[in-house]
């Protein structure tokens, strides 16, 4: 496969290995991130705490794994939303046509014109209400571990409202697709065996489409992980004991005069993280699209 | 070509009243209200101050209300929380905030076009690498990872600048280079690839064959066409800078509209929030209107079916 010979994609690829294995295996060997040691505040990187400690004595680099958990989640969980929610849509306004191709696309149209990130903080306040009852309801009604579930609850919103609002452009991806597959003789042979356009639509034509939607949304991961962090950044997005990278960006802008490294650790994970993924799409796109590669 | 963008103002008209639907009644949904905040108030006085700005009655009352009063007085209400009116809060935080735009479409341009047009006429030169490199780099970077270290780096070092606020136009420049940076690196992606996708086709070695100079085609024959991607990504362009000016107002604390927005949304603000809302609905209708007319002008296949 050309992917193999684009180093700079092979390269991300094992990157993002490493860094995923930071995160969710080797973070649980890195201590407590809450742990707090008030006579140890802004230790330096080095003796037992390898990237120092924070304002409150807590261990950056602790606190870097353990916030890259979310930050990666972000963009596992909300590309997954977005990725079923933007085929199935684009499959179904593609493969109907007619009246409700239109209004369906008019819809996406409109949305396309409305700031992302207005309508994400919206959504994301929005369900973070009923999350939390729900998380309530749990705890007391089934009894689920308080923690655990209020944590997730306070997570959980925020992926959805990103991945909810994030599929505009790979349901128009997938129309256009949609429109030149049915055209094809498997496509019509399948019509004239009889089978309904259900098993048509959903065994057929829907993993044709795959390839070009999975390269797409390949580049739609860090764009996600970066809403995430933008909105922590403002105080809007993951909230404590949660952390993710932003939330880390934002505490350590604000000791950035005396304690730079707050802010730059982890800056430099987060940004070595979208560097990897950008790499790595480019490299799918060009190993699967003959005609962008030759540019 | 007035039949199009009569047609496309219509279009617009309705994506502003679906926006304001739309976030009307999300904004309903928020939990909470402007008035239980830092202060105790007793409930009749709560009751008492929602009967004042109209929030006793159902939904659809005030939904049809307020419409009613935005068309016929262009009024937006009152923010309770600020005590001021909306429309004035708007129109005061307006200024800053276009400038602050701007500009950073402005610095979004001036760097990216050139760097795209430069990269695609040198293609697979050091050159080329370097600016793709480059293009990487503002795409990946965070606006709040540049801001605070153009703050510490630049700002508490150069006197000419200030870590944050808004006074004189020296303070714009580096609010500027933050917003426009990421948009500027798509940018230079996007002209390449117009560029290269233009610089293949026979007329351009028609009039290289026929001895123009280099220049001239490029001048004359190739950037006309090659940019048409690059102005098709200004209206989402546009979006991006309204979104990215949230971080960047808050960094460099500029009194602009991006602030109110996240004020709004702390403080459940709903007649300030809608009112941000429609603001950066109708800007991003003009803007795109714009965006379709420069298309339109570069490109006469396009012209002509207007």
């Amino acid at each position: 496969m050309r992917l193999r010979q684009n180093k700079v994609a092979v390269a991300s690829g094992l990157f993002l290995i490493v860094m995923f294995g930071l995160c969710f295996v080797a973070a649980w060997f890195t201590g407590d991130p809450n742990q707090q040691e008030l006579t140890h505040k802004f230790a330096a990187p080095g003796s037992g705490h390898p990237l120092g400690t924070d304002q409150m004595g807590r261990d950056l680099f602790s606190r870097i794994l353990f916030g890259g958990q979310i930050s990666l989640l972000v963009g596992l969980v909300a590309t997954s939303v977005a990725f079923v929610i933007g085929i199935s849509y684009g499959a179904i306004s593609g493969y109907v046509g007619g009246r409700t191709d239109a209004v369906m696309m008019r819809i996406v149209d409109t949305l396309y014109a409305i700031p992302f990130l207005v309508l994400v903080i919206l959504l994301q306040e929005v369900l973070s209400s009923s999350a939390g009852e729900a998380a309530g309801w749990l705890v007391k009604k089934w009894s689920f571990p308080e923690e655990t579930t209020f944590r997730f609850a306070n997570i959980l919103p925020l992926f959805i409202a990103i991945g909810a609002l994030g599929w505009l452009t790979l349901a128009r991806i997938t129309r256009s697709q949609v429109l030149s597959l049915k055209q094809q003789e498997f496509a019509q042979a399948a019509v004239s065996l009889g089978l309904s356009p259900r098993r048509i639509l959903f065994r057929h034509i829907i993993p044709n489409t795959l390839g070009p939607a999975i390269v797409y949304v390949t580049l739609t991961i860090p764009s996600f992980i970066m809403y995430e962090a933008t909105l922590s950044f403002l105080g809007l997005g993951i909230k404590a004991p949660n952390s993710s990278w932003g939330v880390l960006i934002k505490d350590g802008a604000n000791y950035m005069e005396t304690q730079p490294m707050l802010l730059i650790f982890p800056g430099l994970f987060f940004t070595a993280t979208l560097f990897a993924l950008n790499f790595l799409g480019d490299g799918l796109r060009d190993a699967l699209d003959p005609k962008a590669a030759k540019d | 070509m007035i039949r199009f963008i009569f047609k496309r103002l219509l279009q617009g008209l309705l994506v502003l009243f679906v926006l304001y639907t739309l976030s009307f009644f999300l904004i309903k949904t928020l939990p909470g209200d402007a008035f239980t905040g830092e202060r105790a108030i007793s409930e009749e006085a709560v009751e008492a101050l929602k009967k004042r700005f109209g929030l006793d009655r159902n939904w659809i009352t005030q939904y049809a209300l307020r419409l009613r009063r935005l068309i016929v007085n262009q009024d937006l209400g009152v923010s309770p929380k600020k005590n001021r009116e909306v429309s004035m809060i708007l129109r005061q935080s307006f200024p800053p905030s276009a400038i602050l735009g701007l500009n950073a479409l402005l610095v979004a341009c001036a760097i990216g076009i050139p760097l795209g047009v430069f990269s695609a006429v040198n293609k697979n030169s050091w050159f080329d690498y370097a600016a793709m490199g480059f293009a990487m780099i503002g795409i990946c970077v965070a606006a709040f990872i540049i801001g605070p270290l153009l703050q510490t780096q630049i700002a508490m070092r150069v006197p000419a600048f200030k870590v944050a606020g808004w006074e004189n136009p020296l303070d714009w420049i580096l609010p500027a280079i933050t917003l426009g940076l990421a948009p500027a690196a798509y940018l230079a992606r996007l002209t390449r690839g117009g560029m290269l996708e233009i610089l293949n086709q026979d007329f351009v070695r028609t009039a290289h064959a026929k001895g123009v100079p280099p220049l001239t085609v490029i001048w004359r024959h190739t950037l006309r066409g090659g940019l048409i991607p690059s102005v098709a990504f200004l209206g989402p362009a546009f979006a991006a800078l309204i979104s990215g000016s949230f971080v960047v107002e808050t960094i460099f604390q500029v009194p602009g509209m991006g602030r109110h927005f996240i004020d709004g949304t702390i403080d459940r603000d709903e007649f300030l929030l809608l009112g941000c809302v429609l603001y950066f609905g109708i800007l991003i209708v003009i803007l795109n209107l714009v965006s379709d007319i420069i298309q339109a002008l570069l490109n006469p296949r396009l012209r002509d079916s207007l």
